[in-house]
């Protein structure tokens, strides 16, 4: 069976406030959402701030790059250094860390991200 | 049918193992666990790290949450009261009754207190669990002196926590005329007692006591000797008494000096009951590690899941590092002549011992014993193990080959494919090379993901790195070292590709000579050479800047940051002093004095940042760059301006290395000292660069490096004047600069060199590569570029705007970072 979830878009920031190949952090309400804006591929991608490894609020300000020879899009926690896929959050080490991933979407110069409803 | 209920009684490291290991093998189990201490499972082996700011959470060896996921019920701060092997039910002291299957005894053990009186009295400790850990921790912040009694492994880790914990004068007390009784030999412990004295241990060996004396709380030991040692504290580390109370009450057969009674499956007098761990007797043994005691584990489980696997007893080999000595006892290390032959060396000048036992007919090792330098342990256990020829001068294997023709006879690549390579995953050496040549894993982490090898205890790891790297020259494979999958190249010859075509941005540089789209390892490496090459301002391109250097500050736990302007030489005014006072107590934050001769300030807002340095810039300050990996400090004692001995002006000599080095970029941090007189109070020789005083002109040392790996700086010319000593010292940076692989320190670097320092000697005095003029200009054209970073951002609206926490609401600060209060000051609530 197929279910649908509904997803809110919530307006995040202006494309332009995200650095290039890199991250900012979202404030919604009591969470915390790391965009990044991966410029190189012209794309972008939104997982939870929230480090798992060492409980650290600091993802949006890792390094992102790629991985293997699909390149994988991926964000290195600052802290430790544990590497994360963009597209699915499972952690690429051998650890069994997983982080949410949000859609995100670009119009007009304005970063969505999809919440589910 | 339902699934069986197994009932484990211990939360200690061998029972959670068993659970790991159990839900890895099979999901039908229903698995309860009791657990007498509050806290779950967490490591004991390294309980003293405790003390240097490890705490519980870290010891843990899984989350809470981790039981929960893996649907096993866990009890804490409740014992098992009773057994009742007829209805197969368990008691716990809540009052819960349950019935088992199978019943898991994983009860460890208790320390060993000696019927001394006295034993009773305050002050006195034991050293088993984080509670005890706790009360000393407590009692030792009152306390001058403290003694450990008992010399073995566990007595010499408590007595590293009691000066850990600042006690001044530290004791051990051994009953034996040796410590480490069942590891070492006299002579093996006479190296080790004069190795810990230098680190400020005092050792008593033959003393038994008679009394604990003291009102209430202990103030002294008495001997049989009639001999005194007034102390105000005493851990007691006199061995270890299994705890086996439950089995006996509940009739399973026990040893009569203590331990359940197993046989080779681990299965007690009751075929349903299994005892593992220190809890454990097999064959009139307890086996007092945790190796032995995941090996049971290991047991039960196959028992449990229809496995054959049997134990036969352990390999009882360990090597250690006690208070940063190297201990290393293995096979049959007391064996002696005229059983076998032995070979002995002995260096008291280095505080290095070796011992070897080989069979008379000089083919096999049995075993031996290294104390101060036990980096062959590894190969020699293998040696051992797999009973391996030996080649014909067995010295070698302590000595190292000294010339002559390469000895293959004993090398990694000649190990048996059975050889155990990693004894807590039990890998052998056949999986790992055969991961390399048919799976193509080139790399530890492909290993371990592959074979689990090196995930454990990780003292295997370099054998694993050897193993790959033999295997796949063995297959004729080049083994390149390269920056990352992104980059084909060493560090040095993207360095020189990045210069030949002036290239000054990642995407470029990553363009032309990479693939893919980059990573947390090559950005930082791309970053710091087109630093080390145009010193263009780095947050210009801050995304490929490590968090450090992307927010010119040091992140600390919670993602708040540290600041650290920079002092040259560490002299300040008593104005600047002021005003880094103000601004900490502006702002918030904790103040510390640094290694550094610096002040350090933690606990900043990535958003107060521009701020605080906005008013440090206006009273005069600078970047510290203790954020990058660059110049740090040049460290002065006060020299010949204030001190009776000094011989020249150290401090005006290191504020102009400073000033002179500072903000440029190298492969890892560097540090410095100038000392004023051969007295050495700037720690020189344990830099990167050091310079010393002498009659004549100045020493100047190289490639010196504290940390974990600790090495003396080497004299790289004596008596010098200043101009010749900078001009030398120019030249050694850049070439550094230019050569080293990245996160290398210039020792690392030196120990690398093919020809070591007679080669940096040859390269930097007497030009023997034709660069010396090349490496003097580049390094002034790095000194004529220098900025100061933070300047530059609080001068540039654009480069502020980026130190912010929420891209949408720049003015708030993150919620999630909380202090709490400690000594009149805050850290970091986690």
């Amino acid at each position: 069976m197929e279910t649908t979830i509904a997803i809110e878009w919530i307006l995040a920031c202006y494309a332009d406030d995200v650095p290039e190949n890199g991250g900012a952090c979202v404030k919604h309400g009591n969470e915390q959402i790391a965009v990044y804006n991966f410029s190189r591929r012209g794309e972008w991608y939104a997982t939870q701030n929230l480090c798992p490894h060492k409980q650290q609020m600091v993802l949006s300000r890792g390094m992102i790059g790629s991985s293997g020879e699909a390149c994988e899009p991926k964000v290195a926690c600052p802290f430790h250094k544990k590497t994360f896929s963009l597209l699915t959050g499972e952690c690429l080490g051998e650890d069994d860390f997983k982080i949410t991933t949000y859609p995100v979407k670009v119009i007009d110069g304005k970063v969505y991200i999809g919440i589910a409803a | 049918m339902s699934n069986p209920t197994i009932v484990v009684v211990g939360n200690g490291m061998v029972g959670y193992k068993f659970c790991e290991r159990l839900i890895a093998k099979s999901s039908r189990f229903n698995i309860i666990v009791f657990g007498e201490e509050p806290r779950h499972a967490y490591d004991r082996v390294h309980l003293s790290e405790y003390f240097n700011g490890k705490s519980a959470d870290d010891l843990s060896l899984s989350s809470l949450s981790w039981y929960a996921e893996n649907g096993i019920t866990l009890h804490l701060g409740d014992p098992i009261q009773e057994i009742n092997r007829t209805s197969q039910t368990i008691h716990s002291l809540l009052g819960l009754t349950i019935q088992y299957d199978y019943l898991v005894l994983a009860t460890g053990s208790s320390a060993f207190v000696p019927d001394i009186p006295g034993v009773e009295k305050d002050g006195v400790f034991v050293y088993r669990t984080i509670e005890d850990l706790e009360l000393i921790k407590t009692y030792a912040a009152n306390a001058k002196n403290g003694a450990v009694m008992g010399g073995g492994l566990l007595g010499l880790e408590a007595a590293k926590a009691l000066i850990d914990l600042g006690i001044e004068e530290t004791h051990v007390i051994e009953f034996a005329p040796r410590l480490m009784p069942r590891q070492i030999d006299s002579a093996g412990s006479g190296m080790l007692q004069s190795k810990l004295k230098e680190l400020g241990l005092n050792v008593h060996l033959n003393k038994s006591t008679s009394y604990i004396g003291g009102d209430h709380k202990i103030e002294a030991i008495h001997f049989n000797d009639e001999s005194v040692l007034a102390i105000d504290m005493l851990v007691i580390s006199a061995g270890i008494r299994p705890r086996d109370e439950l089995a006996k009450l509940a009739g399973l057969h026990t040893g009569t000096r203590g331990g359940i009674i197993v046989n080779e499956k681990m299965q007690t007098s009751d075929d349903r009951i299994f005892a593992i761990g220190e809890c454990a007797l097999y064959e009139g043994m307890i086996y007092g590690l945790v190796a032995p005691g995941y090996e049971m584990a290991d047991i039960v489980v196959a028992q449990l899941t229809e496995g054959s696997k049997l134990f036969y007893g352990y390999d009882m080999s360990t090597k250690l590092k006690l208070i940063g000595v190297d201990v290393a006892s293995f096979g049959d290390a007391f064996v002696t002549e005229p059983d076998c032959r032995t070979i002995v060396f002995e260096d008291t000048h280095k505080g290095v011992y070796k011992r070897i036992n080989i069979t008379t007919d000089g083919k096999y090792l049995l075993g031996g014993i290294l104390i101060g330098d036990a980096d062959a342990y590894n190969i020699l256990l293998q040696t051992v193990n797999n009973k391996i020829i030996l080649p014909p001068n067995p010295e070698d294997l302590i000595l190292g080959s000294r010339g002559g023709a390469e000895n293959e006879g004993t090398g990694i690549m000649s190990l048996p494919d059975d050889a155990l390579i990693c004894s807590c995953e039990a890998v052998n050496k056949a999986s790992i090379c055969s991961a390399v040549s048919e799976l193509g894993v080139s790399s530890i982490d492909g290993m371990k993901k592959c074979t689990k090898a090196g995930t454990g205890c990780g003292g295997c790891i370099p054998l694993v790195k050897d193993l790959i790297a033999g295997t796949m020259k063995a297959n004729g494979q080049y083994i390149k070292n390269v920056i990352c999958e992104h980059f084909e190249y060493s560090r040095q010859e993207l360095y020189d590709l990045i210069k030949i075509n002036k290239l000054k941005n990642y995407d470029l540089v990553l363009d032309h000579f990479g693939k893919g789209d980059g990573c947390e390892v090559c950005k930082p490496v791309v970053a710091s050479i087109m630093s080390s090459l145009w010193n263009d301002v780095i947050v210009k391109q801050d995304t490929i800047q490590d968090s450090n250097d992307r927010f010119l500050a040091n992140i600390q736990k919670g993602g708040t940051y540290s600041v650290v302007p920079r002092i040259p030489g560490g002299e300040i005014t008593p104005d600047k002093l002021i005003v880094l006072g103000q601004v900490a107590k502006k702002y918030g934050l904790y103040t510390k004095i640094t290694g550094g001769q610096r002040i350090d300030m933690f606990g900043a807002h990535v958003n107060d940042l521009p701020l605080i340095w906005e008013e440090l810039i206006d009273a005069g300050f600078e970047s510290g760059h203790a954020y990058g990996k660059a110049l740090r400090t040049v460290k002065s004692c006060v020299g010949s301006t204030w001190c009776r001995f000094g011989l020249h002006d150290s401090v005006s000599f290191a504020i102009e290395i400073e000033d002179r080095y500072k903000g440029i970029r190298a492969p890892h941090k560097l540090k410095g000292g100038v000392s004023g007189c051969i007295r050495e109070c700037a720690e020189a020789q344990s830099k990167d660069f050091g310079i010393i005083a002498t009659e004549k002109g100045w020493n100047l040392y190289v490639c010196g490096n504290g940390g974990s790996k600790p090495q003396h700086a080497q004299l790289l010319a004596n008596d010098i004047d200043k101009e010749t000593l900078v001009k030398y010292l120019d030249r050694f940076l850049m070439f550094y600069i230019k050569t080293a692989d990245p996160l290398t320190r210039t020792a690392t670097w030196l120990n690398k060199m093919d020809g070591g320092m007679a080669y940096l000697k040859n390269v930097v005095i007497n030009d023997s590569l034709g660069l010396v003029s090349q490496l003097e200009d580049e390094m002034q054209s790095l000194i004529n570029t220098y900025h100061c970073e933070w300047k530059e951002v609080v001068d540039n609206p654009d480069l502020r705007k980026r130190f912010a926490h929420f891209v949408n609401a720049p003015e708030e600060k993150d919620p999630s970072v909380q202090f709490v209060p400690m000594r009149e000051q805050v850290k970091a609530k986690w």
